[in-house]
């Protein structure tokens, strides 16, 4: 199977052709994709070098001349290097963007920490108006950075990943989708978790929402989905365990409730290898999940 | 009785007692002065800018980058009539949008918000681009920033793309009031040469200088203008 990634040039290619607004802003990584489309668009495609700073001040300077710049690296470069300049020269400045991050949390293992960014969605949540899109399938993937693109000026973070579900599922760069029912408990998944959720939760009675969209978080799906299969919450999130745990309290904020936030740890495992082996030591593999699903939500769900 | 407003016309003469309707930012004060002649001297005689144009696309862009101290900027921008006189007095108060640093979506002209130094320079980089890719060879984009905020290597990821890249439209200013701690004579403007910019370096106080070296000539690159001024110690 290709990756989100394999998909992310030839779609924004397609829309550089179609829309004269799309700009696309890169540090070197991610340029050799983009190759035909700079001889077609050599003003739309800029490489500005190792330098992503300048990568995101300049994705600003595109907005305010009128451009939707698409800006594409790792997402440990795209987000936490150049921090400030996502804050004041897009948040600030009232200029619109989309990011398009890839490696995640930790696609690339044996590269390191310095690779591995599982606080972008965290980071984002200290700023206000991001729309954040966590695909779980490339078709997904390709979905959601054609909604991204469109979406006026907003300001978009797709998180692209190796890690993807066996199968897409139709997504609308909004809403979460109920793909299990029970009475039992709600899990959330989000992006490339599915399938492990899936297979963790197989035979609890259990109402599982798949997340493509993460923020806005879609509250009132949760609450919905609450009425019938009760307050007792667990996310599963590819990225800093907890980071949603406050949207979700908030959606239940009313009634009692428990949320348990499972996730990408924050201890530095110092650790290479297969992702595989990174998602078992943050408990992310199935096994790990269906035991800390299942001793959360307490033998009642035993179906 | 007609109702129309008079519109005063305000000269070089006049900023001082504009910059004095402005209190409470005494720690800026030597700061918003240093950048006084050349803010007058762009927006008296070069940009192709004004109150009447503040959505043309085809109008010139200046971005202050150094945001510290806009007394200047602020007087400026009313002497040409981009806010009012009236908004000054207000200066730095919850009610007024007219804060220590500029906010775009608060100050008619204001192209950026600034304040944290160094951002200035890359979205003027991302500027001429996003001109230049919209077939708007004609706006000219201007960027002020301070000798010691050069210091920040934002600016460095953007001195050594923008020379290579050829953006002829980028223009920068640098307003020298001898302020960074670590320096060298000469330093500023070679560090821009060695990016293939070019540079003219000029008495930061005298305006048919500072003309002559902002409307200088510099075909298939950007120039950069070092302003010298007096010393911020002295």
């Amino acid at each position: 199977m290709d990756t989100m990634r394999d998909r992310f040039a030839p779609v924004v290619t397609r829309l550089l052709d179609e829309d004269p607004r799309v700009a696309v802003v890169l540090a070197e990584i991610g340029a050799d994709g983009f190759a035909e489309a700079a001889r077609r668009h050599p003003d739309r495609v800029v490489n500005v070098g190792i330098r992503e700073q300048l990568m995101v001040g300049a994705a600003a300077g595109l907005a305010l001349t009128g451009l939707r710049p698409v800006v594409h690296t790792f997402a440990s470069f795209l987000v936490e290097r150049p921090f400030e300049q996502v804050k004041l020269d897009l948040g600030h400045q009232d200029a619109g963007a989309v990011l398009v991050s890839a490696a995640a949390s930790f696609d690339w293992p044996a590269g390191g920490y310095t690779h591995m960014a599982p606080g972008d969605v965290a980071l984002l949540d200290t700023l206000d108006g991001w729309t954040v899109h966590v695909p779980g399938h490339p078709d997904e993937a390709e979905t959601l950075l054609r909604h991204a693109i469109a979406a006026g000026d907003d300001k978009v973070y797709v998180r692209l990943s190796v890690q993807s579900n066996q199968q897409g599922l139709p997504v609308d760069g909004e809403r979460f989708r109920t793909v299990r029912e029970g009475r039992s408990g709600v899990v959330v998944a989000v992006g490339p978790l599915l399938d492990a959720v899936l297979a963790a939760t197989e035979g609890l009675d259990v109402t599982v929402l798949y997340a493509t969209t993460v923020r806005p978080f879609d509250g009132a799906a949760l609450r919905r989905a609450t009425e019938t299969a009760g307050t007792d919450v667990v996310l599963v999130e590819p990225y800093l365990a907890g980071t949603s745990t406050a949207a979700a309290n908030d959606a239940l904020a009313d009634v009692p409730h428990r949320v348990l936030g499972l996730g990408v740890g924050r201890r530095e495992l110092r650790r290479y290898g297969q992702i595989e082996e990174h998602a078992a030591a943050h408990g992310l593999d199935a096994r790990s999940l269906r035991e800390r699903i299942g001793s959360f939500l307490g033998a009642a769900t035993a179906a | 009785m007609s109702m129309t407003t008079t519109t005063r016309t305000y000269t070089y003469a006049d900023l001082p007692e504009l910059m004095g309707l402005m209190t409470g930012d005494e720690k800026h004060g030597p700061a918003a002065t240093s950048t006084l002649d050349v803010l007058w001297v762009l927006y008296d005689r070069v940009l192709r800018v004004g109150p009447e144009r503040l959505t043309d696309p085809e109008r010139d862009r200046f971005l202050l980058s150094k945001g510290h101290g806009p007394m200047a900027y602020y007087a400026v921008l009313a002497a040409k009539g981009f806010l009012p006189v009236e908004w000054l007095p207000g200066f730095g108060s919850y009610d007024s949008p007219l804060g220590h640093h500029p906010d775009r979506t608060l100050v008619p002209g204001a192209e950026i918000g600034s304040g944290s130094l160094g951002h200035g320079l890359p979205i003027a980089v991302g500027t001429a681009l996003g001109l230049r890719a919209q077939g708007l060879h004609e706006p000219r984009v201007w960027t002020l920033i301070g000798d010691a905020e050069l210091d920040e290597g934002s600016n460095h990821e953007a001195i050594a793309f923008a020379g290579p890249a050829g953006l002829e439209r980028l223009h920068t200013v640098v307003v020298d009031n001898s302020s960074a701690s670590y320096a060298r004579p000469g330093g500023i403007a070679a560090r821009f040469e060695a990016a293939g910019w070019s540079a003219l370096t000029v008495d930061g106080r005298d305006h048919e200088a500072l003309h002559a070296a902002f409307t200088a000539p510099h075909p298939g690159r950007p120039h950069v203008v070092v302003a010298r001024v007096e010393p911020k110690s002295a």
